[in-house]
């Protein structure tokens, strides 16, 4: 019998060698194609009807374009606006348009376009953000080339968030099939999709700007960290788009086939308190948590020392950015000070966290450094989204919360009293206003002000500021370091 | 027998019933509120409710599963609320992805059982035999991901010489679809094999111990010959009916080794759909795979009656 199975054992072998005959590279055969992996899939291709940033990641600025973009330094730049002029009022706005754009079903790009994609914000999207939209009043087809918006009120915002999937300019004839079939006038089209797996780019032979270098761009969706870092190590894909967890970027740093880069994010980690309610609606409490804990030793042990310590709601791409992180140095005395000047020397609070690894590790240190000063904090894990979005989010029962807050300029949530912050302060309200109605100086002014009231007011714990990490292969160029726009913009990226 | 293969549908037919009302409901208490998960944070309650609306999800829940099994019945799974898509086409195609793996996984673990537990059993008072039934032993205690883990470790990130995950369809490119399949193939296949090595060696000294098989050995017959020609269809039958179960927990194997693998199939699928609460997607996707398991269970009731004469009558 014995040569039976040295057969099968042969069989096998011959197998896999045969497999292993002239396979390097999987996806990466043709210099022209590019495989680029990231861990969340976009559910479908729709961003007016469904939330999340996976589909913007992937379309907005590759297959969408706007009027304007956010650039590599978060300036706004034009893109589908040549140039535009804001009126001595701050409520109309001028756009002149690209006269040779079209859309990937042939349509030529007009101001009819314009007016068509920011209306249909308010009628047609059913995602959250579309709100920053409702300050548009009308939009007016002054020529073909022309497009004005007029505003109700002055904002900064709204501009800003044409930078967003907001702006993205649709075509009339091409709005029937969002979620499987996108039509836009970017360099990228939708080529093909496998669900589960992978979304395949092509490079749009009509495009009006200049062509990217790649004319094939593979979406690889791995949502397994490990199964990610695995596919870039044995050739599977040449990028990942983003690490999620940093024990694997030395292993990348010290493998001379890869580049690491690093930047910064929109993506707070937030240690967020219940303001609204007792015991952290006492500003002695709120500040004593804060003093309590070591955010130098919390990034180090929850990130590997990676990432930036802003203490506040801006990252350091905004323009109002100013280092706050020293606001509450580690001081566990103090702390155990404040909290029995507010009478509450033995506390127990409920730290319901997604279950998400940065949030995870985050919790441990925070309650381990919680417990040095009398708290006792209890971790509860709920399963994310679904279940951390109704009950800390929606139903606001928490006491205690770590998230990312990966929006961009989202310290506005702190001017609504009924997000799930429960913070309500009449000045940082008001600051907000101004700062959206005001000049490019003034806004800053005001923000500022919005920035360091919520710092004083110890309203949330900002824990860290998560770090851009981008691994590629040494071949490929051209990355924006810092990740302050929705998009991956793939226009940049070129062989070296 | 007619009577038996009747009877078995109409317990099948049973089956797939009430694991739809339990799907259902189920996914009725579970927490986390779809049309929330859809729109994400800083929806108004106005918006949401528009949108439970949209889903038919503020419909009373008898009505609700009404009009599900009801479109199930002629076919049409509905539409998910996450992808848009209808949810029908897109099961089949994820099964398929996923009975390749079970079928190559199967596969590998026959390839690897049927040789090994024979031989394990025709020399159980050797020393290689008694190695062979050790080895199997401590293979049953890997579990199929971490087998996978180690494979892609050696194949795909040290030698490069397999893909460490992905599908290609094999119309697309046969050659990368078989080399994306071997490693999945094989964690499912090295733990699912050595499961099935000491059942095989089990049986097959049963079947050794036997009378006739004992007679063949006195004309003359050695071992190993006397259990072709006259032992391995009984060995079979005992063999069959632990396949029949083991192909459940191959499923459920799947559905793991998919996630190391970043297989679209049907397990991953799943994941991806509780996770967004789409509802409609899983009670779907259970719904087939309950139907999987219990036609498998049927199907290998059938086999066993077919194989031995004896049970026919009953």
């Amino acid at each position: 019998m014995k040569p039976r199975i040295h057969a099968a054992v042969a069989a096998l072998l011959l197998v896999a060698s045969g497999c292993s005959a002239g396979s390097s590279a999987t996806v990466a055969k043709d210099p022209g194609t590019l495989a680029i992996g990231y861990t969340a899939e976009p559910a479908n291709f729709d961003f007016t009807r469904t939330d999340g940033a996976a589909i913007p990641q992937a379309l907005l600025y590759n297959v969408y374009e706007g009027l304007v973009k956010l650039d590599a330094d978060a300036k706004i730049v034009p893109l589908l606006a040549e140039s535009w002029t804001v009126s001595e009022d701050r409520r109309t706005y001028d756009f002149k348009l690209r006269k040779n754009a079209k859309f990937s079903d042939g349509a030529p790009f007009t101001a009819e376009d314009v007016k068509f994609s920011l209306m249909r914000v308010k009628t047609d999207w059913t995602v959250s953000i579309k709100s920053t939209m409702d300050v548009v009043e009308r939009v007016d087809v002054v020529a073909p080339d022309h497009a004005r918006v007029v505003l109700t009120k002055p904002s900064n915002g709204w501009l800003f968030s044409l930078t967003s999937r907001l702006g993205a300019m649709f075509s009339r004839t091409g709005v029937a099939d969002l979620a499987n079939k996108p039509v836009g006038t970017g360099p990228y089209t939708v080529s093909s999709r496998r669900r589960g797996d992978s979304i395949v780019l092509k490079q749009n032979p009509a495009y009006w700007g200049t062509k990217p270098a790649y004319s094939t761009v593979v979406l690889k969706y791995i949502k397994d960290p490990t199964a990610l870092n695995n596919a870039l190590l044995s050739n599977g894909i040449d990028v990942i788009s983003a690490i999620t967890v940093p024990d694997s970027i030395p292993q990348f740093q010290s493998d001379d086939r890869f580049t690491v880069v690093e930047g910064t994010t929109n993506s707070e980690v937030t240690l967020a308190f219940n303001n609204a309610r007792p015991p952290l609606n006492d500003v002695r409490v709120r500040k004593a948590l804060s003093y309590a804990i070591d955010r130098k030793a919390l990034l180090d042990t929850a990130w590997g020392g990676r990432g930036t310590l802003i203490g506040s709601m801006v990252p350091p791409t905004d323009p109002w950015y100013e280092d706050l992180s020293n606001a509450y140095p580690f001081d566990p005395a103090k702390a155990k000070a404040l909290l029995a000047e507010a009478g509450r020397p033995n506390l127990s609070l409920r730290l319901r966290i997604p279950n998400l690894p940065y949030a995870v590790s985050s919790a441990q240190v925070v309650a381990s450094q919680l417990a040095d000063v009398g708290v006792t904090v209890t971790i509860e894990p709920l399963d994310f989204p679904a279940v951390w979005l109704k009950q800390v989010f929606t139903d606001r029962d928490y006491d205690l919360s770590i998230i990312q807050h990966v929006e961009a300029r989202d310290i506005v949530t702190f001017g609504r009293p009924k997000y799930y912050w429960g913070y309500d302060s009449k000045p940082v309200q008001q600051n907000l206003v101004k700062a959206d109605a005001g000049t490019p100086q003034e806004q800053v002014d005001a923000m500022r002000q919005v920035a360091r009231r919520l710092s004083e007011d110890a309203a949330a714990d900002w824990l860290f500021l998560f770090p851009n990490v981008i691994v590629a292969k040494n071949k490929v160029t051209g990355f924006i370091r810092n990740q302050v726009s929705e998009s991956f913009d793939l226009t940049g990226l070129a062989p070296r | 027998m007619t009577v038996k293969v009747l009877r078995r549908l109409g317990i099948l037919v049973a089956g797939v019933l009430v694991a739809s009302i339990v799907v259902f409901l189920f996914m009725a208490v579970l927490p986390g509120d779809p049309a929330q998960v859809a729109l994400g944070v800083n929806a108004t309650p106005e918006l949401v409710a528009k949108t439970r609306a949209e889903f038919g999800i503020d419909r009373p829940l008898v009505t609700q599963y009404l009009d599900w099994i009801g479109g199930v019945l002629q076919g049409d799974f509905g539409r998910s609320y996450v992808t848009r898509e209808e949810i029908g086409p897109a099961l089949t195609d994820r099964l398929g992805v996923t009975l390749w793996l079970v079928g190559a996984g199967m596969l590998v673990a026959l390839l690897i059982a049927v040789p090994a537990g024979t031989f394990a059993a025709v020399r159980h008072r050797k020393a290689d035999g008694t190695a062979l039934s050790g080895l199997s032993q401590i293979g049953v205690a890997i579990p199929a991901f971490l087998a996978g883990i180690i494979l892609v470790q050696i194949f795909a990130v040290q030698l490069r010489w397999l893909p460490s995950g992905g599908w290609t369809p094999p119309v697309q490119d046969p050659g990368e679809f078989l080399r994306g399949l071997v490693l999945p193939a094989l964690s499912l296949g090295l733990v699912q094999g050595a499961v099935l090595t000491r059942y095989v060696r089990s049986a097959v000294l049963d079947t050794l111990g036997q009378d006739y098989l004992r007679t063949a050995r006195s004309k003359g017959l050695r071992p190993f010959q006397a259990l072709f020609r006259h032992g391995l269809r009984n060995a079979a039958v005992p063999v069959v009916t632990v396949l029949g179960l083991q192909l459940s927990t191959l499923l459920i194997g799947a559905v793991v080794v998919e996630r190391v693998f970043v297989l679209p199939g049907l397990g991953s699928m799943l994941l991806d759909s509780v996770a967004s609460r789409d509802l409609l997607s899983v009670q779907g996707i259970v719904l087939v795979l309950v139907v999987g398991v219990l036609l498998v269970n049927f199907v290998v009731d059938v086999l066993y009656t077919v194989l031995d004469p004896r049970l026919r009558g009953s």
